[in-house]
């Protein structure tokens, strides 16, 4: 990894109508080469508008988008020899057959149709060659999306809202193969509504919202800097601990429950404080918990706010 | 640059018959259409009236291929309003795939089993008319590609304001099997009332039921070229216009 990351794609001042409508509005981020980047929000808040101007795809109203150094709707042929592209809601031909669609996806990009077959083994959809899409199950669909994706051994994948419609156990292994894409060092670009996945598979997110972005950076530290809300939950006999729990330094309540304690405070040092106040008056613990913010209260926290403006 | 437009053409081809339906009605309704109404008008009395005979001799074959042509094109239309509505046509434009090779596939294949009910006709005919004819066979194949070719331009444009793949077959037929009506092909244009005339003269259909009628009754293609340049109009006109309204998803 080098220290300085190179960008794979710039998108500045972006905005996009339909009609009266404006899908996405002074759209900027950057994804890093090597990561995988994910544009998360609600449906509706201008993911795919946003994927398919950078897939070129779509011709922005005003903005510049640069995609490996290319413009994406000047140059969407040559830029699609270099991409991999996943579309939301998208499907084949009902009959046609698997390995039928590698092997025209190969022909399309110049390569053997033996690197086809052998992307269908890793995607672990070599028994179902010979079946025809229809038959296909949501997951094995989404395994042959990412194979079709990955068949020009791409520099720059793109996935939009991948996992949707896929049940949990699915869900996983489709996020091992995404890992899998950068391990071998390809930019994933993906789009998600789940705010797990986004957290679990992503390396830097940026948050958009009626069609803007809100905030970007990695999901640790968007909790760190949005949600410095500590919890602890914790169960102690000790009569005199309610009141020692009051005391702590940015402590917001202390809500008690029989022995049950639910204490709320901010910032990093809340959790360490805590365990050295119950250290330093031997407070004897029965049970410990902390419970730390996601994503998704990143993610309340801020469309909140935007729907009280 | 037409690069996959073998491979795709091919593997549409497969895809077109491993639907039964869709392969039956295409490739055998027409021919079993020809047969019934052949055999009925033929030999349902001991010998055919005048008008009978003068149908079977030419208004049979040409009203057959016309079938063909429209069936072609409704199911044409069909398959690419299922393609849009399931994303299969954004998902096949975002590779290399150029727009026209994506739809000129289609074309290719709905010409290609043109051709090939044409073919079976032709060997049904020869049940029909068993002293055989002195037909141009291979000029009237060509009449009903080119036939083909500029109605499924039109094909196009209904393919692009029709947004739903429910809707798309029936419009298709409502739009195409009425020219047939106004095409000369049963009542003579001549004998219309001067507004149907009128009518007449503005559908494609009635240039390709002149065209197909003439060679096939041995007129040379010279005696035909107004058909051809109006038909040629409608193809340029439709491809240019769908060109500018088609919608890919």
């Amino acid at each position: 990894m080098s220290r300085d990351p190179q960008t794979a794609v710039r998108v500045a001042g972006v905005r996009k109508t339909y009609g009266r409508t404006v899908a996405v509005d002074e759209v900027s981020f950057e994804v890093f080469e090597g990561e995988i980047f994910g544009l998360i929000g609600p449906n509706g808040a201008g993911k795919t508008t946003t994927l398919e101007c950078v897939e070129g795809l779509r011709k922005p109203d005003r903005g510049t988008i640069s995609v490996l150094g290319l413009d994406p709707f000047r140059d969407v042929y040559r830029l699609q020899e270099r991409i991999g592209v996943q579309l939301q809601q998208a499907h084949l031909q009902k009959r046609i057959k698997v390995w039928e669609a590698a092997h025209l996806w190969a022909s399309l990009y110049r390569k053997p149709a033996s690197d086809a077959d052998r992307l269908l083994d890793q995607l672990g959809l070599a028994d179902k060659r010979h079946a025809w899409f229809m038959t296909l199950s949501g997951g094995q669909q989404q395994r042959l999306f990412i194979a079709l994706a990955l068949i020009n051994d791409p520099e720059l994948v793109f996935l939009d809202e991948l996992t949707t419609g896929l049940d949990p156990q699915a869900r996983r292994a489709i996020w091992e193969l995404v890992r899998g894409i950068r391990a071998r060092g390809k930019t994933v670009f993906m789009t998600t509504h789940l705010m797990e996945e986004a957290e679990r598979l992503c390396d830097r997110v940026a948050i958009i919202e009626h069609g803007r972005i809100i905030d970007v950076d990695s999901p640790q530290r968007l909790v760190d800097r949005h949600c410095p809300e500590r919890t602890v939950v914790l169960v102690t006999d000790d009569p005199l601990a309610e009141e020692r729990f009051h005391t702590l330094p940015r402590v917001d309540e202390v809500i008690r429950v029989d022995t049950r304690f639910t204490i709320r405070g901010r910032g990093d040092d809340f959790v360490t404080a805590l365990i050295q106040c119950l250290a330093e008056h031997q407070v004897r613990v029965r049970d410990f918990r902390t419970e730390l913010p996601s994503l998704e209260d990143v993610f309340l926290k801020l469309t909140g706010h935007s729907i009280r403006d | 640059m037409l690069r996959g437009l073998w491979q795709l053409t091919w593997l549409e081809i497969k895809i077109f018959l491993r639907e039964p339906l869709g392969a039956i009605g295409t490739l055998l309704m027409p021919v079993a259409v020809f047969l019934v109404v052949g055999r009925a008008m033929g030999r349902g009395t001991g010998t055919p009236s005048a008008g009978a005979t003068a149908f079977l001799q030419s208004g049979l074959p040409v009203m057959a291929s016309v079938f063909i042509s429209i069936s072609a094109v409704v199911s044409l239309v069909t398959i690419v309003s299922i393609y849009r509505e399931g994303g299969i046509l954004k998902r096949l434009r975002a590779t290399p795939l150029r727009p026209y090779t994506i739809l000129s596939a289609h074309v290719l294949v709905k010409l290609l089993f043109t051709a090939i009910t044409l073919s079976l006709l032709m060997l049904a005919g020869r049940r029909l008319y068993p002293a055989g004819l002195d037909v141009p066979v291979f000029s009237f194949a060509m009449a009903v590609l080119i036939s083909t070719l500029s109605i499924l331009s039109i094909g196009f444009v209904i393919a692009s304001l029709v947004r739903t793949a429910r809707f798309a077959q029936p419009v298709g037929a409502l739009i195409f099997y009425p020219m047939i009506g106004f095409s000369g092909l049963f009542v003579p244009i001549e004998s219309m009332p001067p507004s149907l005339q009128v009518v007449a003269h503005l559908l494609p259909m009635t240039y390709i039921v002149s065209l197909l009628r003439g060679i096939w009754s041995g007129a040379p293609w010279s005696a035909h070229l107004g058909d051809l340049a109006a038909l040629a109009v409608v193809s340029m006109v439709c491809a240019a216009l769908s060109a500018k309204v088609f919608k890919w998803e």
